[in-house]
Parts: C-alpha cells; sequence; structure tokens
C-alpha cells in the first residue's frame, strides 16, 4: 500500500522525460522490469537490514564459539548463499525475456534518420509517396501506435539518445550505425535529451517528441515537406534580404531561398517548432531575438557564431524566422 | 663477505631487550633533517605520507563536489561557467579514483601489511619511497593544471573522440592521460612490493591459512593492479599517440575505433572498483572481530569470496558500455557475468552478519562505521543488480541513478570501512587515541548527510536527469530534489570536517594508546605504538590464525638476526618456513632524483616524443644510482 | 610483551637464490605486468583486424626477412643465455663476465636488425590504424630489448668491478637471463601476429 502510493508519487512528479512515467511500448516493459527488481532488492535489503538489527539486538552475556553455534551458522550461511544464488538467476531470466519483449518490433512503417551533433539533432526525415524528404530539428514528430525505426548516427563525438518517457536510451557513435525502434502509445509531448557527456553544451542538448493521431501526423508531414513560405510582412521580407545577406545563409537552409547551409539546423519551418537551441527556449519571436543576438550568453560555447547586427536588422530577422511556421 | 664473518658480527642473542633496541634503533632509524626526510624509506613513514596525501586530495575533491553541488542546487544556475565545471567534474573523479581511493587504499596496505606478516620493512623499500614521490608529483601535476584552468574537461573515463585530437585541443586531455602514467606507476610498484612481502616475508609459520583477511585482501588488490592497469597504461599512451604524433587508434576514419577505448578503459575501469574495494572488506573483516569479542566467523569462505570476486571482476567491463549497441549474445553474458559478482559479494555480507550474531557488540566508533557500512553497501549492492540488467541499465546508465549508485558502493563501501580503519588503527601510527565523542559525532553526520545527499539521486535518474550537466532548466521537475541534495551535502561536508578536526586534535592531544587498546589478535599489535622503525625487536612466529591472545604476556619469537645492518627474515611462499636471513635496503636519496628525472621525461613527453629519448637517459643515471652497491653490510650475502 | 625465543635464524644464508629472493619474485611480477601489456597490445590488434574490411590496410604485408633473421637471432641468444645463468648458478665469476658480453652483443644485434625491420613494414603510424598498432607492438618489443640491453651492460659493468663477488650479483644475472628469456618468449606471438595474420 505504502510502496504502490509511493510509486504513484514518484511517478506523478516525474514529468514528461521520466523512465517511470511512461507512455511507450518499451519504456512501459523496462518500467515493468524496474518495479519488479526494486520491489525484489527492497525486500532483500530490508531482510538484511533486519537480521542485522536484530543480531545486535539479541541479549547475550558472552560472544558465542562453541561448536554448536558454529555448525548452526554454517547451515544458515548456506541457505543465504543458495537464496543468493536463486535471487540472482532469477532476475538475470527476468531482465532476458524483457530484453526479448524490447525487440518483438513488426516491420517499422516509418524510418527517421538522427544525426547527433555538437550540440543539437537533426531528423531527416525520407520522401513518401506524397512528399519530399526534410529535415528538422530538435523535434522529432511521430505517429501513435506504430514503430518507427530510428537510424543513429554521430557526426562529431559520441552522443546518446534518450527519451525516457517511450524507450531506454541507445548511443550514438562516429564511425558506427546504431538502430532503436520506439512505438508511442499515447499521443502527447515528450522530451528527450543527449545521456552521454558531449562537451560544453551537452546540458543543453535536448529535444521533443511529439506523438500525434495519424492524421494530425500526416499534416504536419506536408507543412514539413512543404518549401518555406514568402514573408508576408515587409518587416519580414527585409529581415530575408538581412538573413541572406550575412553569413546566416552560409550555415542554415531555409528551402526555397537561396540559403543552403548546412551545418546549422534547417530553419525552412523554424518557427513551427516547440523550441530552440536544443530545447533551451520556448519558441517566441521574442526567443528567437535573444538567441540571435547574443548565442553565446544563452547557450555559451555553441557553435552559433554572434553575427553583428543592428537593432533594426535584429528586428527584421525576427520577424523573418516567426513568420517560418 | 661469506659467512664465516657472519660470526663475529653482532647478533640479536644473549643480550638485553634495551640494548638490542639501542642497537636495531641505530640500523634502522633514518637520519634526521631535510635529507634523511626525503631519504627515508621505513614503510611507515612513505606510507604515513601516502596516506596523509592522499587525505588532502580527498579533502580536494570534495571541495570540488561541493561546487558541483551549489551550481546544480538551483536551475540554471551561473556560478560556475560549464567550461570551469566540466574541469570540475573530470577533476573531481580524476582525484577521487587515481589521486585519494586506490594510493589510499594501497597506502594502508604499505602501513599494514608489513606490521601485520611481521616483519620489518616493505619488500623493495626504496622502489616504496619512488612510489610515493611520483603519485605525489602527478596529483601536483594535476592540480597546478587546475590552478591554471587547464585541468582536463573530458571526464575521468576521457572518451574519444572527445578527447581526441579533433575535439579537444590543447594540452587538456594529455595533463590526464599523463597524469594516468604517474599514478599507474605509482600503484603498479606497491602492487609489486606488496605481493612480495606477503609471499616472501611473513612470519615464521603464518601458512596460507593463517594470513590475516586484512593481507589476503590487499595481496588480491595487488594482483587485480597487476592484471588490469596494464590496460590503462595502454590506452592512456596511445591517446598521446593519437593527439600527439598522428596515430590511428580510435580514428574511426582510418580504421581506428571509439569503442576501442571504452573496451580498454573499461578493462581496467572495473577492476579498479575492486582494486577500492576488496581492502574495505578486508578492513571490515579485520575490525570486526575486536569489537564483537570473537573470531571472525568463515575465515576460508570469505577469502575465497574475494579470490573469486577478483577473478570475475575481469569479466564485467561491458556492463559500462551496455547501452553503446553491442549485439545480444555479449549482453546477455555480460549481464550474467555482472549478476553473479552479487554471490560473492553477499557471502561476505552473510559471513559478518554471521559474526554479529554470535558476538557481543561494543558500540566503538570504528563498529559504528561497519555497521553503517553494512547498511549502505547492501543498497548499493542491490543498485548494482539493478545497473547489471541490461534492459534495466538502459533507462539509468549516465543519469543520477548510477551517480547515486557507485557513491553508494564507493563511498558506503570503501571510505566507511576507511574511516573505520583510520579510528581502529590511528593509535596504532600515532600512539593516540582518537575522541569517542567526536568520533560518534563524525559518524551520525556522515550517516545522515550520505544518504540524504545520495539517496535522492536514484529518483533524480528514474526521473530523467542524466550525468555530467552543469545545468538544467527551470520546466524540469528536477530542482527542489535537487536543492535538497546540495543542503544536505553540506551535513556530509560537516560529518567529514569533524573527521579531520578530530584527527588532528589527537595526534597531540589524544590520551595514550598502548601497544594494543582493542584487545585484537593480529600481529600488528604486538609492537609498541607508534611501532619502531625496525617494526619488531625480533621477528615473532605464527602458530595460529590469532596470534594473540588475550592476557598472554608473552610473544614466541625468532633469534639469530644480525642488528649491525638492516636484516629480517625471508619464508617460503605456502607454510612460510624461514629461507634466508635477508637484508632490506639502507636510506637512499636516488628513489627521489628517480622520481624527479621520471617526472621531467613524463611532462615533457606531452609536447615531444623526443622527451622519452633525451628524457630516459638522466631516468637511466639515477636508476643506476640507485641499485649500485655500495658495499653497506646490507650488500653481504 | 616479553619474547620468548623459539627459534633460531643464525645458521640461515644471509641471501637467498632463485624462488627464495624477492628479487626473483619481483622480477616475475613486472614479467607478468608486461606479458599483461603484450596480451593486451595483441588483443588489440586482432580488434582492429577484426574490424577492418581487409588486413592489412592500405598496405602489402611487411618484409619477412629482417623481422624473421631477428628472430631466429633471439631464439640463438637463448642458449648463451642459459649456460651464462648456469655459470652464475656456479657462481664462476669469469663465464659469467665473458657470458654478459656476448649478451651484449647478442641483445645489441637485434635492436640493428629491429632499425630495419620498422623500413620494411611498408606503413607509417600515421597511415592508418593498422600502421600504428604494428609500430606499437614493434615499439613495445624494441623498448623490452632496449632496457634489457641496457641492464646487462651495466651488470657487466658490476661483475667487472669490486663487487662481483658476490651471490646477489648472480643472483642479479640469473633474474636478468629469466628477463631475458622473457623479451624472447613474448617476441613470438608478436612475430606471428605482424607476419602471419597479415599474410592469412
Amino acid at each position: 500500500m505504502f510502496s504502490a502510493s509511493l510509486l504513484v508519487f514518484l511517478t506523478g512528479c516525474s514529468g514528461n522525460q521520466s523512465a517511470l512515467n511512461t507512455h511507450g511500448h518499451s519504456a512501459d516493459a523496462l518500467r515493468d522490469l524496474i518495479i519488479l527488481i526494486t520491489v525484489v532488492c527492497t525486500v532483500v535489503w530490508l531482510m538484511v537490514v533486519g537480521f542485522l538489527l536484530w543480531a545486535l539486538a539479541r541479549r547475550r552475556e558472552v560472544p558465542r564459539r562453541d561448536s554448536d553455534t558454529e555448525r548452526k551458522m554454517a547451515l544458515s550461511i548456506r541457505l543465504a548463499i543458495a537464496a543468493t544464488i536463486l535471487t540472482v538467476a532469477g532476475l538475470t531470466i527476468a531482465s532476458f525475456y524483457t530484453t526479448r519483449d524490447l525487440n518483438s518490433s513488426n516491420g517499422a512503417s516509418l524510418t527517421v534518420r538522427v544525426k547527433a551533433q555538437q550540440w543539437w539533432w537533426q531528423f531527416a526525415y525520407q520522401a513518401s509517396d506524397q512528399e519530399p524528404p526534410f529535415l528538422t530539428a530538435n523535434e522529432l514528430h511521430i505517429p501513435v501506435n506504430k514503430d518507427v525505426r530510428l537510424e543513429l548516427e554521430a557526426l562529431d563525438v559520441i552522443h546518446s539518445l534518450w527519451i525516457p518517457s517511450l524507450a531506454g536510451k541507445l548511443d550514438m557513435i562516429p564511425g558506427r550505425k546504431n538502430i532503436i525502434t520506439i512505438r508511442a502509445t499515447r499521443p502527447g509531448i515528450y522530451r528527450g535529451q543527449c545521456a552521454e557527456f558531449c562537451g560544453l553544451q551537452h546540458s543543453h542538448m535536448a529535444f521533443v517528441v511529439v506523438v500525434e493521431e495519424g492524421a494530425a501526423y500526416q499534416r504536419w508531414v506536408a507543412a514539413q515537406a512543404a518549401p518555406a513560405v514568402e514573408p508576408a510582412m515587409a518587416e519580414a521580407s527585409a529581415g530575408k534580404a538581412v538573413f541572406m545577406s550575412k553569413p546566416c545563409a552560409a550555415c542554415h537552409t531555409i528551402r526555397g531561398t537561396s540559403a543552403t547551409g548546412t551545418s546549422g539546423p534547417d530553419l525552412t519551418h523554424v518557427a513551427s517548432r516547440r523550441t530552440i537551441g536544443a530545447g533551451l527556449l520556448e519558441t517566441t519571436r521574442g526567443s528567437l531575438a535573444a538567441w540571435i543576438a547574443d548565442p553565446q550568453t544563452l547557450k555559451p560555447g555553441n557553435n552559433m557564431p554572434l553575427v553583428p547586427l543592428t537593432s533594426d536588422e535584429l528586428r527584421q530577422i525576427s520577424a523573418y524566422m516567426e513568420e517560418l511556421k | 663477505m661469506t659467512r664465516d664473518q657472519g660470526a663475529r658480527v653482532p647478533l640479536d642473542v644473549d643480550i638485553s631487550d634495551a640494548e638490542l633496541e639501542r642497537q636495531l634503533k641505530e640500523t634502522w632509524s633514518s637520519k634526521p633533517g631535510l635529507w634523511g626526510a626525503i631519504s627515508t624509506v621505513d614503510h611507515k613513514v612513505v606510507a604515513g605520507r601516502y596516506i596523509a596525501t592522499a587525505f588532502v586530495f580527498l579533502i580536494l575533491g570534495g571541495l570540488l563536489a561541493m561546487a558541483m553541488r551549489l551550481q546544480l542546487s538551483q536551475p540554471e544556475a551561473r556560478f560556475i561557467n560549464p567550461d570551469r565545471y566540466n574541469q570540475i567534474f573530470t577533476m573531481h573523479g580524476s582525484t577521487m579514483m587515481f589521486l585519494f581511493a586506490v594510493p589510499v587504499m594501497e597506502a594502508m596496505a604499505a602501513y599494514l601489511v608489513p606490521l601485520m606478516v611481521g616483519t620489518r620493512n616493505i619488500a623493495f623499500p626504496r622502489l616504496n619511497a619512488f612510489s610515493y614521490w611520483i603519485f605525489l608529483f602527478g596529483g601536483i601535476l594535476l592540480w597546478v593544471a587546475f590552478a591554471l584552468d587547464t585541468a582536463p574537461d573530458v571526464g575521468w573515463f576521457a572518451y574519444v573522440p572527445l578527447a581526441g585530437p579533433q575535439y579537444a585541443p590543447g594540452k587538456r586531455a594529455d595533463l590526464w592521460a599523463q597524469m594516468i602514467t604517474f599514478t599507474e606507476v605509482a600503484a603498479l610498484a606497491v602492487a609489486v612490493e606488496i605481493a612480495v612481502t606477503v609471499f616472501k616475508q611473513r612470519a615464521p609459520g603464518m601458512s596460507l591459512d593463517r594470513i590475516p583477511v586484512l593481507v589476503w585482501a590487499m595481496l588480491v588488490m595487488s594482483f587485480l593492479v597487476i592484471m588490469a592497469m596494464p590496460a590503462i597504461m595502454f590506452s592512456s599512451t596511445t591517446l598521446i599517440l593519437d593527439r600527439l604524433v598522428g596515430t590511428h587508434f580510435y580514428n574511426p576514419a582510418e580504421g581506428g575505433d571509439a569503442l576501442l577505448w571504452q573496451h580498454l578503459f573499461w578493462f581496467f575501469g572495473h577492476p579498479e572498483v575492486y582494486i577500492i574495494f576488496l581492502p574495505a572488506v578486508g578492513m571490515v573483516s579485520t575490525i570486526l572481530p575486536a569489537f564483537v569479542g570473537r573470531p571472525l566467523f568463515g575465515y576460508m569462505l570469505l577469502v575465497m569470496a574475494l579470490i573469486t570476486t577478483g577473478v570475475l571482476s575481469f569479466g564485467l567491463w561491458v556492463h559500462h558500455m551496455f547501452t553503446v549497441g553491442l549485439p545480444r549474445v555479449g549482453e546477455s553474458f555480460f549481464t550474467a557475468s555482472s549478476m553473479s559478482i552479487a554471490v560473492p559479494a553477499g557471502i561476505q555480507i552473510f559471513c559478518w552478519l554471521a559474526t554479529l550474531w554470535a558476538g557481543k557488540p561494543v558500540y566503538k566508533t570504528p563498529l559504528l562505521f561497519i555497521l553503517g557500512f553494512i547498511v549502505t553497501f547492501v543498497m548499493g549492492g542491490m543498485t548494482g543488480v539493478m545497473v547489471a540488467s541490461v534492459p534495466f541499465d538502459t533507462q539509468v546508465h549516465d543519469t543520477y541513478f548510477v551517480v547515486a549508485h557507485f557513491h553508494y558502493v564507493l563511498i558506503g563501501g570503501a571510505v566507511f570501512p576507511l574511516i573505520a580503519a583510520v579510528y581502529y588503527w590511528f593509535p596504532k601510527m600515532t600512539g593516540r587515541m582518537m575522541s569517542e565523542r567526536l568520533g560518534r559525532w563524525s559518524f551520525w553526520l556522515i550517516f545522515c548527510g550520505f544518504h540524504l545527499t545520495f539517496f535522492p539521486m536514484h529518483i533524480l535518474g528514474l526521473w530523467g536527469m542524466p550525468r555530467r550537466i552543469y545545468t538544467y532548466q527551470p520546466e524540469l521537475p528536477w530542482t527542489s530534489l535537487n536543492l535538497f541534495v546540495s543542503l544536505s551535502a553540506l551535513v556530509l561536508a560537516g560529518g567529514f570536517l569533524v573527521f579531520f578536526v578530530n584527527a588532528i586534535r589527537s595526534r597531540r592531544n589524544g590520551l595514550p594508546a598502548g601497544s594494543n587498546p582493542w584487545g585484537a589478535a593480529t600481529l600488528e599489535w604486538a609492537t609498541s605504538s607508534p611501532p619502531p622503525p625496525y617494526n619488531f625487536r625480533r621477528i615473532p612466529v605464527v602458530s595460529s590464525l590469532d596470534p594473540l591472545t588475550p592476557g598472554e604476556n608473552e610473544l614466541p619469537v625468532v633469534a639469530g638476526l644480525r642488528t649491525d645492518r638492516r636484516e629480517l627474515l625471508v619464508t617460503s611462499v605456502v607454510e612460510a618456513l624461514p629461507q634466508a636471513r635477508e637484508s632490506s635496503t639502507t636510506d637512499s636519496v636516488w628513489p627521489f632524483w628517480a622520481a624527479v628525472a621520471t617526472s621531467v621525461m613524463l611532462v615533457w613527453s606531452i609536447f615531444t616524443p623526443w622527451a622519452v629519448v633525451w628524457g630516459s637517459i638522466p631516468v637511466a643515471i639515477t636508476l643506476i644510482g640507485w641499485f649500485w652497491p655500495k658495499g653497506s653490510p646490507e650488500d653481504e650475502s | 610483551m616479553k619474547d620468548r625465543i623459539v627459534l633460531d635464524a643464525s645458521a640461515l644464508p644471509m641471501h637467498g637464490m632463485g624462488a627464495a629472493s624477492p628479487t626473483w619474485w619481483a622480477t616475475c611480477a613486472f614479467m607478468l605486468i608486461e606479458g599483461s601489456g603484450f596480451a593486451l597490445a595483441l588483443a588489440v590488434y586482432l580488434y582492429l583486424m577484426s574490424l577492418a574490411p581487409s588486413w592489412p590496410m592500405e598496405a602489402p604485408p611487411p618484409d619477412l626477412w629482417a623481422g624473421t633473421w631477428l628472430t631466429l637471432m633471439l631464439i640463438a641468444s637463448v642458449v648463451p643465455n642459459v649456460l651464462v645463468s648456469r655459470w652464475a648458478h656456479r657462481r664462476d665469476l669469469r663465464k659469467v663476465q665473458v657470458g654478459l658480453v656476448v649478451m651484449t652483443m647478442l641483445g645489441i644485434i637485434p635492436l640493428v636488425l629491429r632499425a630495419f625491420e620498422f623500413t620494411k613494414l611498408h606503413i607509417r603510424w600515421d597511415d592508418n590504424a593498422y600502421g600504428s598498432i604494428v609500430w606499437m607492438l614493434l615499439g613495445l618489443h624494441t623498448t623490452h630489448i632496449l632496457t634489457d640491453v641496457v641492464d646487462t651492460v651495466v651488470l657487466a659493468c658490476l661483475m667487472f668491478s669490486r663487487h662481483a663477488d658476490n651471490t646477489r650479483r648472480y643472483g642479479d644475472v640469473q633474474d636478468n637471463c629469466m628477463y631475458w628469456n622473457f623479451v624472447v618468449v613474448a617476441w613470438l606471438p608478436l612475430y606471428g601476429c605482424i607476419y602471419g595474420l597479415a599474410r592469412l
């Protein structure tokens, strides 16, 4: 009873990046395993500590070292060793079955290539029957109840993909390709974060996973596959011109324009994303402006340089970015 | 130079105890003054320095931990910038592992093993002195780099490519790798000394089944060092080569492999955990009997468990790599092997519980720390079983859950017994007792502070908080627990402060201890506190596992050793039958110079490979000075 | 506590030979350390080989003659080496002196051959991972030859000095012989790897 309420408490408080608050096929199985092993281990620990307290509390006049006591102790220890072996073997088998369960995927309907780099995530969606391929950054959309195959690559150092509410983590290692299949069981927004130390801004390398019903997901794909909209407002048009004339375009792509840089995130639909700076800030016009004005203060050491802009230019560029829905 | 002259040299027979002690003192004492201090090879002096230095590094590493807790006490805090933070957590891990935990355990071995096996000095005393200087210089190198803001910032594990030539410019990663070389050379030297001391210098009659558990533990630890440390030497050397002369061991673009580093690092890194933990097992097994009034239960079982743990520890390294995407067969094998280590660990716990059950506990500070150890270490063992399961580990690997786990194992499993050991052997080392009142304060502060600090980290990990982050965002549900952890860390730090105050005060003002204040049964308590430079007036003869019996006033000893040269007994490996009256080397300043020359070569070689060529010449010269016979009586045979 | 003398050690020798000497055990321990190092280096060779699509990487296998001559030299050197050890055991100073001079020669010749061996690898250490590991294997072993040669030279000087006729020195000579045997034996699997596996 106590442990059940404790569990509810631990789960309830834990947010959308939690191994306890799970809504994915793997993460659910792992959560069950975590609870099973934790309960078993807690019982064992309570037994050990209980025995220790009893051993200390029981009354005795002198230390015992007669042969009868020694024999009894030897027998108890043998039993305890046998119990240890059985427990450990049981847990090994339980974890083996969980591993098997995790890999029971029945063919993925969608494959996304994930490229991790210092300190952001690129998600590459392949061309489908209706839509051309497209890139997005720090925001992965997947349909609910479908197996999604993620092909993991690292472009510089080792990173690790971890969306605790959906699945366990898997490392991304330069020179190797790892594959993980995830299946979300409930629509929602889940947070993921790099789980392998990757340098200065390892702390700010997060992303969100948006799990949607099929139709909503298809609408999102169609929107993302389309080229960037032409800016409507004059300020945004001016911002576009500034963007193309400044170093911005050398690193960022905006499909449908002359900006084709590839070292930074694709910005074609940057304003459609929930966060900027790899989960750093919520996307608003203000945060966009703050980021462009001084990326090095917001995320020290990241690879976006400070581009000197007048306050007018800054306003114009952020207006343009805000229109890139 | 033959034995015929032996008849005319002074022997320890037919003279009074006082005269014998005077002669031995003259032969074994170091000269006063600075040069005497630098050239001493007394294992107690060298190990004492080693222990004190290691505890200084514990304090420094602890201050770094407090700095990290300050930064993490609130979201997006700006007390420490990310660059400094990465240096701090790298320094914290490297200092605690390489400059505190391993050295302090080896130093305890270097102090206690010769006394417990009843000999007069450690085997190869000059190597021991050399080892200390190398360790000291390596530690200074790392901390000077930190003071100059060029400390390594790639983690104590220095994964490539992050630590490789492309992503870690400058000399930070090289300093880390070379610091490793320093500490490994030091550790290997002590390991060889301990192994040989245990094999060849045991008191007559101390056959294998009469070796104290602590000595067994230190022997197994030495073998782990000997077998595991070459892996880290190899990997740190190849890392420097990759960075300095352009080899491609870890460069996937030219046929190298990033995972190769992890295999090599953890092939060392996992046994490393047991290098720290097994001595603690030995300490607990040795201290416990003195406070329950009966011998340890299950001596044979415990020794077998120690050896089994040592062997198994080489089959576990992959459990640090469960998330790299290994083949499934391998995963299952390493799950099983990682789980199986719970069995010998369980055996150890059961033996201690049985000893407690049948004994009559006397609640002095060392026993309190041992009880705290059992409670805490079993918890760490349980979370160890959890992370041994591959699927479980994919959720907690590289999160605060693991941070909690290994602090339970390392602090609960090794530092608690170590503090118990300091309280227990402090009277032997200094001749004075530590304060019992402050001891209790330090225990309760450390025990409560520890659990309040580290238990919540399990929850933080399950709630998704990764390790090695310098900050986190306010919208994540981690803020209040992190603040709680940071405040609890103050309690823990307070406990350590009380412990250090107690040690420093008691050294001068503690109550006189006498030779055997605890009524213990092992040989180190047969000599005065602190022991004289020659350890034992005459080398003891052992006829049981517990050589000292309470109330017994006489010690069976060997006579017939020379007093005009440093002489001790060499005995056979299995039965400890006397084989020779071997000499033990005299004081020498050469180990110090050899350490200086070696340090110059190692530091220089961060900058150019030619340093190895030119730098090895002074090293060779100092080594020749070290080994060239000086015609002293110690050279006679 | 009072001493009760139960054993008299005065008749024991003042230095033990072989397994009765701590130095012998330390030499064994160092051989174990270095043996572990060699084993690891070999494991790394095999590991990299298992990852590579072709082996050796982008290079022909190394030429045989230099390495093979060196191997034969090393194997041949075991004979005088064992003899020196025996003479040391019999405390035959004159023969030990001659033997150490011979062993110094037999240590230097492999070093000369080794210099050629490096040039016949057909790869540089910084070309690729294969180059790195073969240079590492050869370099590691060369260091061992070199250290032992220096040790032999110093011992030879000692044996011509006034400190020569001493059981301790003879023990040192024996330990040095044992170590040389280790250097030779450790080379054989390395030879097999560098020259054999590269031809499979």
